[in-house]
């Protein structure tokens, strides 16, 4: 589905959850910051963290069932591109998990909270809301100047 | 589909695992099979070549992180060579630089198991 507004772009992307669509997700994020003229480093950067935030919501929105509906929106103005990310899953903010502390992962042999940290490093906002008809909205922003 | 490949080949007492394409939520499972394979196998000496390897997401890092402890309780470690700029890039954001030893050739890493014995 490609929409084009009069100030920008705006692109939208629904697929179901399953982790065999990330790359399905990847592609549709780089041909959208393509056109939108994003260097490589933005580029790659807005690509995983629009994967971390959807393996997210794969694993804790909807608990590795491949059934529910993932829905990828990008926007782009002037001078940044926001990715609105909807699911209809369990509730889940990314910013009530804590920063990972490495060595006690490793120590636990477990690696959680890595992608969390790393959406924040890559994005400069990660926002969460509980829409009106109850689906989650994770919002990345980077801003592009 | 994500395209993945990892295969295992023997250099002396190291096991060498060559990367291919994209590592994600969805692949890395196929590398943790490799994973448990080794350690049943005893295998504790790893060393990852990342050459072909064009995108790590934190589920791909989460593996190294889930078998780390395992092969250096048994005298053994995981050491990364050939990685690309913007894979390195992203270990470095999470500090991993710090806890792992990371090599521009492969044959650098199999040496460094050498001297450790």
């Amino acid at each position: 589905m490609l929409k084009t507004k009069d100030k920008g772009l705006e692109r939208v992307l629904i697929v179901k959850s399953s982790t065999d669509n990330l790359s399905v997700i990847r592609d549709f994020t780089k041909s959208s910051a393509a056109e939108c003229g994003c260097t490589d480093e933005i580029t790659n950067k807005i690509i995983l963290a629009v994967d971390e935030a959807c393996t997210n919501i794969i694993k804790h929105a909807y608990k590795f069932s491949p059934n529910g509906e993932i829905e990828v929106e990008i926007k782009l103005n002037k001078s940044k591109m926001v990715i609105d990310i909807t699911d209809s899953g369990s509730h889940f903010d990314p910013n009530s998990v804590p920063n990972p502390n490495l060595i006690e992962s490793q120590k636990q042999r477990r690696a959680g909270g890595l992608g969390i940290f790393l959406m924040k490093k890559l994005m400069d906002e990660v926002n969460y809301r509980i829409l009106n008809d109850n689906r989650n909205q994770v919002e990345l922003v980077k801003n592009l100047k | 589909m994500a395209d993945f490949n990892v295969s295992t080949r023997g250099v002396g007492s190291v096991n060498v695992l060559d990367l291919k394409g994209y590592l994600d939520a969805h692949t890395a499972p196929e590398l943790e099979k490799v994973f448990n394979k080794l350690i049943d196998d005893k295998s504790y000496n790893v060393v990852v070549n990342f050459r072909d390897l064009n995108y790590i997401s934190s589920a791909g890092l989460g593996v190294f992180m889930a078998y780390v402890e395992t092969m250096r309780e048994n005298k053994g470690d995981i050491k990364f060579s050939n990685m690309k700029e913007n894979v390195y890039n992203i270990f470095d954001l999470l500090g991993f630089p710090v806890l792992y030893e990371f090599f521009k050739d492969e044959t650098e890493a199999l040496d460094k198991f050498k001297v450790q014995g």
